[in-house]
C-alpha cells in the first residue's frame, strides 16, 4: 500500500509539490483511512450479502435446473438443453394460462387502480373522522388472503353461494362460477380489488397530501370546479406514485396465485383450466408432478415476460401521464414538473 | 406476492439442500444410533402423520411407559397433500421424522425412493393383507412400508330418502338392489331420479374412482408403456361414467364446500362408502338421521385409500423408529387405532378379531361396521398397479369427467382434450 497521502479534505487537488507531506503512517492511522473508505460499504453490506444469498443464488440456480432434468429428492439433474422450455411453449395449458393470467390481471388492475383513485381523492377531502376512514381502508388488506379466499369461495358457490342464491330468490339466472372462464375470472378478480384497493388508495393518499395546497387555493379563486382541478392538478401530482401502483400493480397481478389457488377446493384451476394462471400452472407442474426442471423454466419464461411487460407499462404510463400534465391547466405545476425533469 | 416468495423458497429449498447433506451426515455420525438393545439412553422420537391415524395421546403414552428411555413427539399436517409436499422436500436430506406417514395416494411415488427408506424388520412380514403389503415391498424384496389402514367400500345411503322413492331401505334390501355390476347401480340410481327427479349419486368422480379401483392396469404397465388413452378398460369407463353418472350425481367430484354441504339437506341418497368416510358423513351431516350402510358394493370389492408408516433411513434413531413404528401397526394398536378414527386395520389379525367383529356405529343405525367391512375387505380382489405417475393421469382424466358435468365440452371433445394432456405429460 501507499505510504503517502493527499490531504483527504482535498483528493481532487493538483499534487503541488512543496504541500506533499511525506510521512509514514501509523497503524492507527492507517485503519482509520480504511474505516473511512471501507465503513460505508460494510454498513450496507448485510443487504446485499442477504440477497445475494436468498435472491440472487436461487434465481440463478432456477436458471441451472431449467435445463436440466431434476430429481428434487436426490438432488441432481441431467442436462437437457432447451427441452423443457420448448415443452412449455407448446403446452396449450400454459397458454391457456397465459390468457387466463391477463383476464384476471385487466379485470383485476384497471377496476382497481381508479377506484383507489376515487377513494383517495375522497379521503384527501376535509372529512370527519379522518383516520377511522383511512385505517378502514387498509383492514382488507391486513387480512390473510386464504381467509379472504375462504369468505369469497362462500359468495361464490355454485349451488349455494351467497350471490347465486340472491340472483335465483330473485328470478335470475345463476352464474356459472366455476365452469365459465369468464365469471371465473370475475370472481377471482373481486378478491384481489377486495384486497388491495384499499392499500392502493393509502399510497395514492399519502402522494395527494403532498400537492401543496395552494394550488388549489389558486385554482378555487380562477374558478376551477372540483372535477378541473381534480383532473388539473390532483392527477398530474400523481405521476410518479402511478407509475409505481401500476408497475407493482402489474407484477402482482402477472404472478396471482393465492386466489385462484383458493378458488375451489383442488386448487388446480378447474377442470379445464379455467382460472388456471402462470404461477397456478408453475406450481402444479413443481409441487405436484415434482418436476423442478420444468417449473424452474417457467418461472424464468415468467420473469422475462413481466420484465417486457413492466417495461411496456413503464412507457405508456410515462407517456399518458405527460400527456396530462402538458394539457392541464395548472401552469405552476406544468413548470415544476418540467423543473423536476430537468433535474 | 406470495408467488414469488414461495418461488423463491421453493429454489432455496433446493439450493440449500447440498449443506442438510452435509449436517445430517454429521449428525448421523456423531452418536451411535439408538437401538432397542441400548435401553438406558434418552430417546426422542417425532412421529409425522396427517388427518387422524387415531394414534391418541394415551395410546403413545402406553408406548413412552413401556419404554421409559423414549419420548414420543407426534405431529399431525392437516391434510396429506402438506405431508407430501414436506416429505418429498426433505427425504434423503435429512428433517424428516424418524416415522413418517405416506397416503397410499403418493405412496408410489415414495417407492422411487424405496432405497432412502430402512426395512422394516423380517418379524412383521406375513402381519398384512398381501397387496397391501405387496405394494411396500419394492423391487429387491425390501419392505419399506408399515401398512396402517385400508379402504374397503360399502355402500352407505339414506333409508327415508330410498323408502321416498319407493326403494327398499333396510340393510338387506339395499344389499340386494345393489348387488350386480356398475350398470346395475347405475340402473337404480335412474330408478331414483325418475321416483325424486334427483341425482342419487353423490358425484360422477366418485363412481370413476370406484371403477377404476377395479381395474389391475389402469394408466401404464410394470413396464413403463404408458396405456392410459388407448385402454378400453378405460375407455369403458369413462364413457359409462360420463353418460350415465354425470346425469345421475349431484357434484362433478367431492370435497367442495358445496358438497360436503349437500350430505345434510337431501340433494343425493348414496354414496361410495370406504371406512373413513363414515366418520366424514357423521362430522358433516350430525343432525341428519337416516344415513346407513350397506354390505354390497358394485362389480365385487374395491379398496379407496389407506396409509404406510416409512421410516426414512438417514433418521438419528432408526432402530428405535422401526421398534416404534412395528408396534403402531400392531393388530392391537390398529384396533385400538380403529375405535378411535375408524382407520380400518389391513392387519390379518386385526380382521379376524373378535372386537372388530363386533363393532357398530350409532349414527348408522346401529349398522355392525365392523362386520360389513370386513366382508367387503375380503371382496376385494384386484390390487390396482399404481406407479409414480398413477395420480396425474387419474387427476386429468378426473378432470375430463368434470368438463362433460359442467357442461364445458362434450362427452368426445373431453375425451380428446385428455389425450393431448396425456400426450403432453
Amino acid at each position: 500500500m501507499t505510504a503517502t497521502q493527499v490531504r483527504p479534505d482535498a483528493p481532487e487537488a493538483p499534487p503541488k509539490l512543496t504541500q506533499k507531506r511525506v510521512r509514514v503512517l501509523s497503524f492507527s492511522q492507517q485503519a482509520s483511512r480504511w474505516d473511512l473508505k471501507v465503513s460505508p460499504y460494510l454498513y450496507i453490506s448485510p443487504f446485499f450479502i442477504m440477497f445475494a444469498i436468498v435472491g440472487l443464488f436461487p434465481i440463478a440456480y432456477t436458471a441451472v435446473i431449467s435445463f436440466m432434468q431434476w430429481d428434487l429428492v436426490r438432488n441432481s439433474g441431467e442436462f437437457i438443453g432447451f427441452d423443457q422450455y420448448i415443452w412449455i411453449l407448446q403446452n396449450p395449458q400454459f397458454w391457456t394460462a397465459l390468457r387466463n393470467t391477463f383476464s384476471i390481471f385487466l379485470l383485476s388492475s384497471v377496476p382497481q387502480i381508479a377506484l383507489a383513485i376515487f377513494i383517495a381523492a375522497m379521503l384527501d377531502k376535509n372529512i370527519r373522522a379522518k383516520t377511522f376512514w383511512r385505517t378502514s381502508v387498509l383492514l382488507p388488506y391486513v387480512m390473510a388472503p386464504v381467509a379472504v379466499a375462504l369468505i369469497f369461495s362462500n359468495m361464490f358457490g355454485d349451488n349455494h353461494g351467497l350471490v347465486n342464491n340472491i340472483l335465483t330468490d330473485l328470478g335470475l339466472p345463476a352464474i356459472p362460477w366455476h365452469k365459465d372462464p369468464f365469471w371465473s375470472h370475475v370472481a377471482i378478480a373481486t378478491m384481489v380489488n377486495f384486497r388491495w384497493t384499499g392499500y392502493n388508495a393509502l399510497i395514492l393518499l399519502a402522494a395527494m397530501q403532498a400537492v401543496p395546497r395552494d394550488y388549489y387555493e389558486a385554482a378555487t379563486v380562477d374558478g376551477a370546479g372540483a372535477f378541473r382541478q381534480f383532473w388539473s392538478i390532483t392527477l398530474p401530482s400523481l405521476r410518479p406514485t402511478l407509475i409505481f401502483v401500476i408497475i407493482t400493480s402489474t407484477i402482482g397481478g402477472l404472478q396471482i396465485f393465492d386466489e385462484p389457488s383458493q378458488f375451489d377446493n383442488t386448487g388446480q384451476g378447474g377442470a379445464a383450466g379455467q382460472w388456471l394462471t402462470v404461477t397456478l400452472f408453475l406450481y402444479n407442474i413443481g409441487w405436484r408432478e415434482w418436476n423442478f426442471g420444468r417449473a424452474a423454466a417457467l418461472a424464468w419464461i415468467l420473469f422475462l415476460l413481466i420484465l417486457v411487460i413492466g417495461l411496456i407499462n413503464l412507457m405508456i404510463t410515462r407517456r399518458l401521464v405527460r400527456d396530462e400534465s402538458s394539457r392541464g391547466a395548472a401552469g405552476v405545476l406544468r413548470r415544476m414538473n418540467r423543473k423536476e425533469d430537468a433535474r | 406476492m406470495n408467488a414469488r416468495a414461495f418461488r423463491r423458497s421453493a429454489v432455496a429449498v433446493a439450493a440449500f439442500s447440498a449443506s442438510a447433506i452435509v449436517l445430517a451426515g454429521c449428525a448421523g455420525s456423531s452418536g451411535d444410533t439408538g437401538d432397542g438393545g441400548n435401553a438406558d439412553e434418552e430417546i426422542t422420537l417425532t412421529v409425522a402423520t396427517f388427518n387422524d391415524f387415531g394414534y391418541t395421546e394415551e395410546l403413545l403414552q402406553e408406548y413412552m411407559d413401556e419404554n421409559p428411555n423414549i419420548t414420543i413427539e407426534h405431529t399431525r399436517a392437516a391434510e396429506s397433500g402438506d405431508a407430501r409436499s414436506n416429505y418429498f422436500a426433505k427425504l434423503g436430506k435429512g428433517g424428516l421424522a424418524d416415522i413418517e406417514a405416506v397416503e397410499i395416494d403418493w405412496f408410489a411415488e415414495a417407492m422411487q425412493y424405496s432405497d432412502l427408506l430402512a426395512e422394516a424388520p423380517d418379524s412383521v412380514k406375513g402381519r398384512w393383507l398381501d397387496w397391501k403389503e405387496a405394494a411396500a415391498t419394492d423391487g429387491d424384496g425390501r419392505l419399506v412400508g408399515f401398512g396402517t389402514d385400508i379402504g374397503p367400500q360399502g355402500i352407505c345411503y339414506r333409508g327415508e330418502l330410498f323408502a321416498a322413492a319407493g326403494l327398499p331401505s333396510d340393510r338387506d334390501g339395499v344389499a340386494d338392489l345393489f348387488d350386480g355390476d356398475w350398470e346395475n347401480f347405475l340402473d337404480v340410481a335412474d330408478q331414483y331420479k325418475a321416483a325424486t327427479g334427483k341425482p342419487m349419486i353423490d358425484s360422477a368422480n366418485s363412481v370413476l374412482q370406484g371403477i377404476v379401483n377395479q381395474i389391475e392396469y389402469t394408466y401404464t404397465e410394470p413396464d413403463g408403456a404408458v396405456i392410459a388413452t388407448e385402454n378400453p378398460e378405460i375407455q369403458a369407463a369413462y364413457e359409462l361414467v360420463t353418460e350415465r353418472a354425470v346425469p345421475n350425481a349431484a357434484y362433478a367430484g367431492q370435497w367442495s364446500d358445496d358438497w360436503f354441504a349437500s350430505m345434510a339437506n337431501g340433494e343425493f341418497a348414496a354414496m361410495l362408502c370406504p371406512g373413513w368416510m363414515l366418520g366424514i358423513i357423521e362430522g358433516n351431516a350430525p343432525d341428519t338421521t337416516d344415513w346407513d350402510i350397506a354390505d354390497v358394493f358394485p362389480n365385487g370389492g374395491g379398496n379407496w385409500g389407506g396409509s404406510y408408516l416409512t421410516v426414512p433411513a438417514d433418521g438419528d434413531n432408526v432402530e428405535a423408529a422401526l421398534a416404534l413404528a412395528d408396534w403402531l401397526t400392531a393388530p392391537e394398536q390398529q384396533m385400538k387405532a380403529f375405535a378411535a378414527a375408524g382407520t380400518f386395520p389391513s392387519q390379518i389379525e386385526a380382521l379376524e378379531s373378535t372386537e372388530l367383529a363386533e363393532a357398530t356405529n350409532a349414527y348408522f343405525q346401529d349398522a355392525p361396521v365392523g362386520e360389513i367391512l370386513s366382508t367387503r375387505a375380503e371382496a376385494v380382489t384386484v390390487a390396482p398397479y399404481k406407479d409414480a405417475s398413477y395420480f396425474k393421469y387419474h387427476d386429468a382424466l378426473q378432470n375430463a369427467v368434470t368438463r362433460v358435468f359442467d357442461g364445458v365440452e362434450d362427452e368426445q371433445t373431453s375425451w380428446n382434450t385428455w389425450v393431448a394432456e396425456v400426450q403432453a405429460f
